[in-house]
């Protein structure tokens, strides 16, 4: 029990160093000629990074036959939404400086903004009912709702591959990331009604 | 040369700061070695903003406008150019000039340049991904270079090309675009007052990740049209094929006007982020001028034409 909670101790360390190492940066200087734009894509390749993260908890639990994977999952898909939130609140208040008719024809105009709104809607409800006393209440639909973590995942690399200039490179090799880890749950869906 | 002044009184750099610039720019001479030029042609231009409520328009540092480039021959980052440039050799540089005018041929860009008259001017770079730096170029006209190679009538546009040299510019061996670069401009907008070949910028010579030893500075129009390191020159009769406009022609076009009324398809033109040393993040943009706020120098140019058809 002592060991687990060391263990998420350091998770939880661990997934502060890109937040740390941004307010470093930012004091002192080191955010490039354009620390918006830096930011911005900081804190959404962290919050994608995460996602990921908090996805291969299952593969890992199943291949390494370690159960205590899970119990991470939690903490990880937290901080995701805390990356993607902070990704979220760059772009509507640094960015775009709180511009509002421009944030709403942001999200109708450009289909990366509209992805990306909609995946952090998504993820907003999952947030909220992480906890076990929503678990509790939410009774057998707890599930179905944490499943849109799927979802998420597609909708995030899509709004990766649209966003970029020319080079796909870095956005390919996050989604052929994301639909290996959601294949993966397919072959193991399609093993489980087998046997 | 004169410049219709359009700038109100505030707007114009005081005397203390020209008088700045004017060593700046001396000293820079001294610096550029057997470049001759010959500075009392030097002018600055624009340090218009009209909107008061963002910071008051000044340049941007030296050390971002070196530091953060776009510039694939040398890596696809923005610090990547600043990281890899070094390895690209520009003393005897020679240029490919073909096509429709009198003199073709192999040219010495030294010998070139000592025949031009060269100045500093400070113009306003808007990049196409939104965001703008207010730089010190040193250069001549590019006027002046297409006079000295004599084109004949047949010649509509001028086409550029970046040097082709994996070698030197390691970027060339992944397929990020096809390469090299091209650029090209009608022949007006060539001949345009404001259109200038630059081979220094800050006083000083053109550091190679800002597109050493000549590149383009078309200050009306968005950042990618000033072609880096120029290789090749020629007078052509039709439209070249730039390559940004080859890579993706539903979001770039052959023109590339900065204007704020036509939009990326994917993101808006409306505004960009200033890049300036007084920098903050609670007032970071500002709104994006037609053409880039030289309207009165180039709007003539496109009388009559639909700018959202032709982007």
């Amino acid at each position: 029990m002592k060991n687990i909670f060391v263990f998420k101790l350091s998770v939880f360390i661990l997934c502060l160093i890109p937040l740390g190492l941004g307010l470093w940066d930012g004091m002192s200087h080191q955010l490039t000629a354009d620390p918006i734009e830096e930011i911005l894509h900081r804190t959404g390749i962290w919050a994608f990074r995460l996602l990921l993260v908090t996805l291969l908890m299952t593969p890992l639990k199943v291949l390494t036959g370690w159960i205590h994977w899970i119990r991470i999952r939690r903490l990880l898909g937290l901080f995701t939404f805390f990356y993607a939130t902070l990704h979220l609140t760059t772009y509507v208040w640094l960015d775009i400086q709180l511009n509002w008719p421009q944030f709403l024809e942001d999200i109708i105009k450009r289909p990366y903004i509209t992805v990306g709104m909609v995946a952090w809607f998504i993820m907003l409800p999952m947030a909220i009912t992480s906890n076990r006393y929503m678990i509790k209440k939410l009774g057998k639909h707890w599930k179905p709702l944490h499943r849109l973590i799927y979802m998420v995942v597609i909708l995030a690399c899509f709004h990766f591959l649209w966003l970029v200039k020319s080079d796909l490179t870095e956005p390919l090799i996050y989604t052929a990331i994301g639909l290996s880890l959601l294949l993966f749950r397919l072959i193991q869906n399609h093993h489980d009604k087998k046997s | 040369m004169k410049f219709k002044n359009t700038h109100k009184d505030h707007e114009v750099t005081d005397e203390s700061i020209y008088r700045q610039r004017r060593q700046l720019v001396k000293t820079g001479i001294i610096g550029m070695g057997t470049l001759a030029i010959n500075p009392s042609l030097a002018l600055t231009l624009g340090q218009p903003q009209k909107n008061t409520s963002f910071n008051i328009e000044d340049t941007t540092s030296e050390k971002d406008a070196t530091t953060y480039n776009n510039f694939y021959e040398f890596g696809l980052g923005k610090d990547e150019p600043a990281e890899n440039a070094h390895t690209l050799a520009t003393n005897s540089w020679t240029i490919e000039v073909s096509g429709h005018a009198k003199k073709t041929g192999i040219f010495d860009l030294e010998k070139i340049v000592k025949q031009m008259s060269l100045e500093e001017r400070i113009y306003r770079m808007r990049c196409v991904e939104a965001w703008s730096m207010v730089i010190p170029w040193l250069g001549f006209k590019l006027a002046d270079l297409i006079k000295y190679f004599e084109p004949t009538s047949q010649a509509k546009y001028i086409y550029f090309e970046t040097l082709y040299d994996p070698t030197q510019m390691p970027g060339q061996k992944s397929r990020s675009i096809p390469w090299p670069y091209r650029e090209g401009l009608r022949m007006d907008e060539a001949m345009n007052e404001l259109t200038l070949v630059t081979v220094g910028m800050y006083g000083k010579i053109l550091p190679n990740q800002n597109g050493a030893p000549l590149r383009l500075i078309v200050p009306w129009k968005y950042g990618f049209k000033g072609i880096k390191s120029i290789k090749k020159i020629a007078f052509v009769d039709k439209q070249p094929l730039n390559s940004w406009q080859a890579i993706a022609p539903q979001e770039y076009g052959f023109f590339a006007n900065v204007n704020p009324n036509v939009d990326h398809p994917r993101w808006s033109q409306k505004t960009e982020r200033r890049i300036t040393g007084s920098f903050s993040f609670f007032r970071s943009r500002i709104d994006t001028q037609l053409f880039n706020g030289y309207g009165a120098y180039v709007a003539d140019l496109y009388h009559g034409m639909n700018l959202t058809k032709y982007y």
